[in-house]
């Protein structure tokens, strides 16, 4: 009896070490394999023109187009999500604290909306945009994108408004605040780090994505210098550059590649950085 | 006696598990009426009811009385901010505000749109002196609170709540958290507002409550169980609970 205690004991340990080492193995592949392709091909170059001759055919020039235009778009989605995020959070932890059950209610409807994939948000876009007669756009990227990351970011900053004590609300109450002066003036100070948390990691998904942006914002090889035009963006220039039969071509994919993974690599470790300090 | 605060037949409830139970009692203008009890008996959510911080829990009833100054604060149409303007709360551990310690001081002075600075200045050393904190802060006023010990935070969570200029301090066991000296500290200082104040003292300390107490309500499962001065009750206690409960069979 001893002994197959032990055993079993021994046998998940090993089992959960070699799942872990797994899949630390599996991203530290992914990673090197990105940066052995894209590294080379990373020059000054490719990192400040746009493709000439065409992103699909021509040999010429780098992928500025995308990285600008991720930049716009996730920048202007991730404002949108956020003016429109933070007040449901809000409003979830502070005005409703007494109706547990419809919190639970809106937290269980944005945990479903995370997870519905993103290409059904570009569909969605995309119906929007027929309906309404406008063209790819990339105002009409940051309107699908920024659907797309509301549930984060509000799921997000609900965790971290969660977390202030009760006793906070029930001392700034007595001191005869408001709910909109509690709102904005102690609890968004009180959760500042978990906003600013959850700013960068809704910043994160929005510049990572490809399936949402792909009817909604086009692809071009210009850096759009109006809300109403198509941009380019890094996930769709892997998309459509790596299927190029030019290796020049396909060196700009793989060149977006290792931005855009070394973007996300940033955004994380800052928001780790953050969340980490708060403790 | 001059009552600023009665309760009568006080009923609270949660998701209809009773909480409190028929509760009425008198809290005298300017004295320190102590609710003493054992732990869970409904002392808070009888503190709480007063500044209707209780319409917070999910799933409650109220019904009953409590009158402020001879007005009804449960029946609806009371401005919420007003009443709550009037009672300064003492939670039982410091809830600094996330900011410093001057704005913590002047937080509820800006809220009601007091913004001369000479003004503000003077509240904030005013105030800071009276709870015995001016010497130790008054060099780190733009530091966070945070940074303070914590019965440093809870004197400051006094001040503060004393800035918006209150009638009543609500205090649920304010001493809980904090060291010999800083609980000390507290109760004197309770004992000189008195004269300006009236202070309601939740505490299941009985020697606390016979060193503050003027009055004394004794609570168990959500009943008042007996009420009177310190001298009626702790030495000729009427009731066999009370009776158990201040020989030590329970706390």
């Amino acid at each position: 009896m001893i002994m197959n205690t032990k055993t079993e004991e021994k046998f998940f340990r090993v089992l959960m070490f070699l799942s872990t080492i797994f899949i630390v193995g599996v991203l530290l592949l992914i990673v090197v394999s990105v940066l052995y392709k894209g590294l080379p091909s990373l020059s000054f170059t490719m990192l400040t023109s746009i493709p000439k001759g065409g992103f699909y055919f021509g040999e010429e020039g780098g992928i500025l187009n995308a990285i600008i235009g991720s930049i716009y778009l996730s920048l202007g989605a991730t404002f949108l999500a956020f003016i429109i995020g933070w007040p449901i959070a809000l409003y979830m932890n502070v005005y409703l604290v007494k109706h547990h059950s419809l919190v639970n209610a809106i937290r269980f409807v944005f945990d479903v909306l995370w997870g519905v994939p993103s290409i059904v948000y570009g569909a969605f876009g995309f119906i929007l945009m027929v309906f309404l007669g406008v063209r790819a756009s990339l105002l009409a990227g940051i309107i699908t994108v920024s659907l797309f990351i509301v549930p984060i970011m509000v799921r997000a900053i609900d965790e971290s408004l969660k977390s202030v004590p009760r006793g906070l609300l029930e001392s700034a109450l007595s001191l005869g605040s408001t709910r909109s002066e509690i709102s904005y003036r102690i609890f968004s100070r009180e959760a500042f780090q978990g906003i600013i948390t959850a700013i960068l990691l809704s910043f994160g998904r929005a510049i990572g994505d490809a399936a949402s942006v792909l009817f909604t914002t086009g692809y071009t090889d210009r850096i759009p210098t109006s809300l109403l035009e198509p941009s380019a963006t890094l996930p769709l220039s892997i998309f459509f550059q790596l299927s190029s039969p030019i290796e020049a071509v396909q060196d700009r994919a793989y060149a977006s590649a290792t931005v855009l993974i070394s973007m996300v690599l940033v955004i994380s470790l800052l928001s780790r950085f953050i969340g980490n300090r708060r403790n | 006696m001059n009552n600023k605060i009665s309760i009568h037949n006080l009923c609270l409830s949660i998701d209809r598990q009773p909480i409190l139970k028929n509760v009425s009692l008198n809290i005298p203008t300017n004295k320190i009426t102590v609710i003493l009890g054992p732990s869970g008996c409904g002392k808070t959510t009888l503190l709480k009811s007063l500044n209707r911080l209780t319409d917070l829990i999910p799933g409650v009833q109220q019904s009953g009385e409590i009158l402020l100054d001879g007005v009804n604060i449960l029946n609806g149409n009371q401005d919420l901010v007003d009443i709550r303007q009037k009672m300064g709360l003492l939670a039982q551990r410091p809830y600094p505000l996330p900011m410093n310690i001057y704005k913590n001081i002047t937080y509820g002075l800006r809220i009601s749109g007091r913004r001369n600075r000479q003004f503000l200045e003077k509240r904030v050393e005013h105030y800071l002196k009276m709870v015995n904190l001016w010497d130790e802060v008054k060099d780190r006023l733009k530091d966070p609170a945070s940074a303070l010990s914590i019965g440093q935070q809870q004197r400051l969570c006094l001040a503060r709540g004393l800035a918006v200029d209150p009638e009543i301090i609500l205090a649920d066991e304010p001493t809980s958290s904090l060291d010999p000296i800083s609980s000390k500290l507290i109760e004197e200082k309770f004992l000189e507002l008195k004269s300006q104040y009236t202070i309601v003292l939740v505490t299941h300390i009985l020697r606390q409550a016979r060193r503050m107490a003027d009055y004394v309500v004794f609570m168990y499962l959500g009943e008042v169980i007996e009420q009177g001065t310190p001298d009626e009750l702790f030495n000729n206690p009427q009731h066999p609970v009370t009776k158990s409960y201040l020989s030590g069979q329970f706390y």
